[in-house]
């Protein structure tokens, strides 16, 4: 499970998290389950369809495959398994009758998006599972916790059932050592603070937190090193450079700010550290997230491991 | 920034004084500084254009509240202490959402004690009231509606929610009360309201075993409590739509300005793009965008090629490592602008007309009332 604050860039983490658990000849599934076409976006394709679709070759002869699943499509899927719906499922959708029953009951949803996954995960081909690994692009910090604590809002309202007998499946999956909730942040006040809230939030509900990740992240700059403008001066005429007041003036001001957003970094960075969870930093790419900039973060990623 | 397809500058002042609007709507995709933005343009209509200013935010951090004497979800507005107003006479209050409360208020507004405790012990009234997708949204509507029926405001700054879509802000009211006063709603309770038996006998027939599954799948309990809820919430469906109704209206007048919020970046330029177009289609009125944590190098006359290259010269001669350190930052913010001025021209290009300003990333995070008035001069500064 990959979750962090909007913006933070979640999404191309559980992209980059997903071809490095499939380098080497592996297998992995990327799940994305807020119907934003992320995916598809990131990796530059047509939108994913309800179905396992083949989405990248990891180095090393491994391969991703993704899915965007639909809650309505799953909750279709899922009653024609116990009920044999056939063409009744499909008069149910023309009527809005799953889009009315995926509304009604909150927690409806994400058993069928977390059920999903499951199944994934569980889901075997022979003698082997199908998967080595699945990668959820899971809600935001805000809602992490309600999404994967499906037992708890299920039974609110559904008793007993198939849901029922559903949902304390999954959530003993997820709550098993199978799973890792990893949280992407950025060096930022926000995002820091989501962090810390959701891995709270997350460690009293009994999911296992994985890593932090912190992306876009700048190497810390050797502290103490303020430099003059009469130095910096000397530097630009030994490199060639237009050295006049403002050319210094601008780039000692540059300088400055980022010692100031540096600073302020060191600072969040020891928020996180003070978290006692195993810390993976991505760096910024200066030139988006391509599908090198992926494979530079995936491999990363797995280093950490 | 100027360059040859620039947008056309986006004048925040002359929204924030213009007398005849009377709210500002930010809205945008999650992270993009929406809540900042919306305290700061409040800041600033109130002690540079006197106006007597409220902002709704829905979930501030926690610093940026605090700032504005918000230490708790107070669902009222309250006025912001020690800001600049002397010489323009105006006012800012603020006032953080409680959706929850927002709802409870909608209901006990709407119908007597007694049916209002009855609904609050609903399960599935808990449930909705604090987990239905698109509740807040809807809550934040039904604030909006409330504030400007008190007409005691000069001008109303929203921050929309963190929506999972920036678009939900705009179709969860609806979604709402289309569920509410739903017909599937009604023919799945039809039987349980008239005794077992009904007048759309045709219907209710195909729907009798789409009942018995949802029963099966989602218990028969819940069935019940659904009834029960919207048995009692039945009087106040007209209510419900009439005033999700009425905001939108509002929302389609003269009197409001909506204020794209965006971020240089893929998604939340996509999302800015999505929503300007939805906003066309509801003919309702986009005043701009403000393209928050613009990196702007200070020097332009040295690109990033050229900038690393001579960083490389350097460290090679020895002897000026700290310059080199300077060169090489430059070289890595000189780059980042010219990825981030072709992630904007995205927008620009499907919407040329749309006027649009630049805000310079600050180099620490915001979360002081002199923090907010440097945003809002960045703001009304292209």
């Amino acid at each position: 499970m990959v979750t962090g604050k909007g913006g933070t860039g979640k999404t191309s983490v559980a992209a980059a998290l997903a071809l490095g658990l499939a380098a080497g000849g592996r297998r992995t599934l990327l799940v994305e389950v807020e119907g934003r076409q992320g995916i598809a976006q990131l990796f530059g394709t047509e939108p994913l369809p309800y179905e396992e679709r083949r989405l990248a070759e990891a180095p090393g002869g491994g391969e991703v495959r993704a899915l965007a699943v639909d809650a309505e499509e799953a909750l279709l899927e899922y009653l024609d398994m116990f009920y044999k719906l056939g063409a009744a499922g499909r008069a149910l959708r023309k009527l809005g009758a799953i889009d009315f029953a995926t509304t009604i009951a909150p927690g409806l949803r994400d058993v069928l998006l977390t059920g999903k996954a499951k199944e994934a995960t569980t889901r075997t081909s022979g003698q082997r599972r199908t998967y080595d690994a699945v990668v959820l692009d899971a809600p935001p910090t805000g809602r992490i916790g309600r999404f994967l604590n499906v037992t708890a809002e299920t039974a609110r309202l559904a008793k007993v059932g198939p849901i029922k007998t559903q949902s304390e499946g999954v959530s003993a999956l997820l709550r098993s050592p199978m799973t890792a909730v990893h949280v992407v942040t950025l060096l930022e006040e926000m995002p820091v603070q989501e962090t810390v809230d959701a891995i709270a939030e997350l460690t009293q509900l009994g999911f296992p937190v994985g890593r932090v990740i912190i992306n876009g992240a700048r190497p810390p700059v050797p502290a103490g090193r303020v430099l003059s403008q009469a130095e910096l001066k000397r530097g630009l005429v030994a490199a060639g450079l237009p050295a006049d007041r403002d050319t210094v003036a601008g780039l000692a001001g540059e300088a400055r700010d980022q010692q100031v957003r540096r600073e302020l970094e060191d600072s969040l960075r020891a928020d996180l550290m003070e978290l006692d969870r195993p810390l993976t930093e991505l760096p910024l790419l200066p030139g988006g997230v391509d599908r090198a900039g992926l494979e530079t973060l995936a491999s990363l990623l797995v280093q950490a491991d | 920034m100027p360059s040859e397809d620039a947008a056309p500058p986006l004048d925040v002042d002359q929204i924030l004084a213009d007398p005849g609007v009377r709210i500002v709507v930010c809205c945008g995709a999650g992270g993009v500084g929406k809540t900042t933005t919306a305290a700061a343009l409040a800041l600033r209509a109130a002690e540079r254009h006197g106006r007597r200013t409220v902002v709704l935010t829905i979930d501030p951090a926690r610093r940026l509240a605090q700032s504005l004497g918000l230490t708790e979800l107070n669902n009222t507005p309250r006025q912001v202490k020690g800001i600049d107003i002397e010489a323009s006479g105006g006012e800012l209050h603020a006032m953080m959402l409680d959706m929850k409360r927002t709802f409870d208020d909608v209901v006990l507004q709407h119908t007597d004690p007694a049916k209002a405790a009855e609904i609050f012990a609903n399960p599935f009234y808990q449930a909705m009231s604090s987990t239905f997708a698109g509740t807040q949204e809807y809550m934040a509507m039904e604030k909006l509606g409330q504030l400007h029926a008190r007409g005691e405001w000069d001008l109303i700054v929203v921050d929309t929610p963190p929506s999972r879509s920036a678009l939900d802000f705009l179709d969860a009211p609806a979604r709402l009360s289309r569920f509410l006063d739903g017909r599937m709603l009604r023919l799945l309770l039809a039987p349980a309201r008239s005794g077992g038996r009904s007048m759309f006998s045709l219907v209710t027939a195909s729907f009798g075993m789409f009942s018995k599954v949802v029963q099966k799948v989602i218990g028969a309990q819940l069935l019940t409590d659904l009834s029960g809820f919207v048995a009692a919430l039945d009087s106040m469906f007209g209510g419900f739509r009439q005033r999700a109704e009425q905001t939108y209206r509002i929302l389609q007048a003269r009197e409001t300005a909506f204020l794209l919020v965006a971020t240089p970046e893929s998604d939340a330029v996509r999302e800015a793009a999505y929503f300007a177009g939805r906003l066309r289609q509801e003919r309702m009125p986009l005043a701009g965008l403000v393209l928050n944590r613009v990196h702007r190098p200070a020097v332009t006359s040295l690109d990033a090629a050229e900038s690393l290259a001579a960083a490389e010269r350097l460290a090679a001669l020895g002897g000026h490592e700290g310059t080199v350190d300077v060169l090489r930052a430059h070289a890595a913010l000189a780059q980042l602008a010219v990825r981030e001025q072709d992630v904007a021209a995205r927008f620009t290009a499907e919407f040329p007309a749309v006027p649009a300003v630049s805000v310079t990333a600050q180099p620490a995070d915001v979360h002081d009332v002199d923090g907010l008035r440097t945003i809002g001069e960045a703001i009304s500064q292209p």
